[in-house]
């Protein structure tokens, strides 16, 4: 296992390099000079000369990234120009909402996709399949945005009983977190349950036909002990591996959600700082992203290959 | 023996009997044929031009002569979500057909030759994988600019990986059939074998692949306009339509409500089509 890990850790190396050469051309890549980028319009010739030579932009780009990376592997992501703040922290106080309503999302989708998936395999070609199969298709082709934009007029406005935005720390009053937690949560919840449920249906139904599903039925096993004790052991390792790849995609997902409805996570923090052409803070919040998505599908493969060890030995 | 005797008789795919035998996939072509011919004759269609303004009936809800009722300057939503279908459909057909076409071909290049290119080319698809599609979206449109063009490349960037995946499997199978070592021993050229004898047998997957990155794209085109980054005001688009709707939606629910649902039928119908594309071509999955 050790060995498989240091494998996988190494193969992450060339992708995050590459992952951090994009984060350090988008500054790059602006029309006009990176320095105005970075601190804005309205910094001071002596900031601007301060700046350019603190990341050597006067340097050949590859002495650029040399400078830039080395910066950023010791915490300093540079300074919002909003506010002066140090990026790093804006960042990590901005993760913590959003692992909350990714977390939340998660427990909705499995408690909504896993049964839904289950019934609509063992019930193949029933109404109750063909219903949850439709559902499940609807809630893929559903704009997350245009979800949240009906549950606020359905909770907030027709039926006033959920906050229609806003964010309360769950350390403070954790009711009030919850009331604002469910809309967002829902609207995440949705699209990633479709996937899952189409996920383990497929995988049911594949599993429902192997042998040694047709000998426990042959033993006489209850229903119930075939299909959560045989069948659905058996269908874990695709809708694990899915799950992984929808919580990473989950980190692109709540760009939108989190705007929808003033969640101030990370999702909401690059928005806000691509409208206020805040370079540092777009350029970090790129780079912590898809370190975290990277490293959820290496977190993805490790729990695959510990409930599946012959993918290891592959 | 001439070369065209060894080669495989092409199968021709009824694609049209295999839309009709299946009733999703069918119900998939009436959706998307009717978001087609919005987007193309909305002028002959739409009751009134995108940005007609009707001072006199703003924020009208839906009535007579407004079916879906009127925005905050007067403009019929009904005419703006008509002509909105035209953005949609233009940025999600463009986006699938340069992710598709470029993608396609570096991974039918990374099948072919393998080793370093296959390996160079790969871990650059990967380093495009690294990120959330959206975000990156995101970022490219926010270095770029916010407008249509800028979308639909951001949104072809997102999605070339896709592609690039599909063709590669489809390629590293086809590469070692018998036709194309035949085709090789005959001295045809790499370009003629890649062209002419291995891309026509990969093309089924990949064009399955792009009914279902076409609902993608539009769903993130959407996305994009909502948060101001797609074509810019006054073009309607269902996206900005929804931007523009937030600021009046105790108003104005209609706003909200129908350009949204013309999102959702469209994708809808993408993903029926895809769905039953991908049953009839791919019988594995």
């Amino acid at each position: 296992m050790a060995r498989y890990l240091i494998t996988r850790l190494i193969s992450l190396i060339p992708i995050l390099f590459g992952a951090s050469v994009v984060a350090f051309l988008l500054v790059r890549l602006v029309p006009g000079d990176p320095a105005i980028a970075l601190l804005g319009m309205e910094a001071d010739a002596r900031s601007l000369a301060a700046l350019r030579q603190q990341l050597a932009l006067d340097q050949p780009m590859v002495v650029q990234y040399v400078t830039w990376i080395s910066h950023i592997l010791t915490g300093d992501f540079g300074r919002s120009i909003q506010g002066g703040r140090a990026v790093f922290p804006l960042l990590l106080g901005a993760l913590a909402p959003t692992a909350l309503l990714s977390a939340a999302a998660l427990v909705i989708s499995l408690v909504i996709a896993i049964p839904a998936g289950i019934v609509a395999a063992t019930r193949r070609n029933s109404g109750a399949d063909y219903t949850a199969s439709f559902l499940a298709l609807c809630g893929l082709s559903l704009p997350s945005f245009w979800l949240g934009i009906l549950l606020i007029l359905a909770f907030s406005i027709y039926l006033p009983v959920l906050p229609a935005s806003g964010y309360v720390s769950p350390l403070v009053d954790p009711l009030g977190h919850l009331s604002h937690l469910v809309l967002p949560a829902v609207t995440l919840g949705t699209a990633l349950a479709a996937a899952t449920m189409r996920m383990t249906r497929a995988t049911m139904l594949e599993v429902m036909r192997a042998d040694y599903v047709r000998t426990a039925r042959a033993k006489g096993l209850s229903r119930r002990t075939v299909i959560w004790g045989h069948a659905l052991r058996n269908a874990r390792m695709p809708i694990v591996t899915l799950l992984g790849i929808q919580l990473g995609q989950l980190l692109g997902g709540v760009v939108v959600t989190e705007t929808v409805f003033s969640w101030p996570g990370i999702g909401k923090l690059t928005v806000d700082a691509i409208f206020a052409r805040d370079y540092p803070v777009v350029q970090g919040a790129v780079l912590l992203t898809a370190t975290l998505f990277v490293l959820i599908n290496l977190v993805t493969d490790l729990i695959y290959t510990m409930l599946d060890p012959r993918v290891r030995l592959s | 023996m001439s070369s065209e005797a060894i080669l495989p008789v092409p199968v021709k795919h009824s694609w049209l009997r295999a839309i009709t035998r299946d009733p999703r996939a069918a119900l998939g072509v009436g959706i998307v044929a009717l978001a087609i011919v919005a987007a193309l004759g909305a002028p002959l269609i739409a009751p009134y031009g995108p940005d007609a303004p009707d001072f006199v009936n703003t924020l009208a809800p839906p009535v007579a002569g407004h079916w879906l009722g009127t925005d905050e300057l007067g403009r019929d939503v009904l005419s703006r979500i008509i002509y909105g279908a035209q953005t949609s459909l233009f940025v999600g057909f463009f986006s699938v057909a340069v992710a598709g076409i470029a993608g396609t071909a570096l991974g039918l290049i990374a099948g072919y030759f393998g080793r370093v290119v296959d390996a160079l080319i790969m871990r650059l698809m990967d380093i495009v994988f690294a990120f959330p599609s959206i975000l990156l979206a995101l970022a490219i449109t926010a270095v770029l600019g916010p407008s249509l063009t800028n979308a639909v490349l951001a949104i072809a960037v997102v999605n070339l990986p896709v592609f690039a995946r599909v063709a590669r499997a489809q390629t590293l199978v086809v590469r070692e059939l018998e036709f194309v070592e035949a085709k090789r021993a005959l001295g045809f050229g790499t370009a003629h074998i890649l062209a002419r004898t291995i891309l026509p047998n990969i093309l089924a997957p990949v064009i399955v692949q792009g009914s279902l990155m076409f609902a993608s794209a539009i769903i993130t085109e959407s996305y994009l306009s909502f948060l101001g980054l797609g074509a810019q005001p006054p073009t309607a688009t269902w996206g900005n339509m929804l931007r523009n709707a937030i600021g009046f939606i105790e108003m104005a629910p209609w706003l909200a409500v129908f350009p949204g649902a013309a999102i959702f039928l469209t994708v809808l119908g993408c993903n029926l089509l895809g769905d039953g594309l991908r049953d009839r071509f791919d019988p594995r999955d």
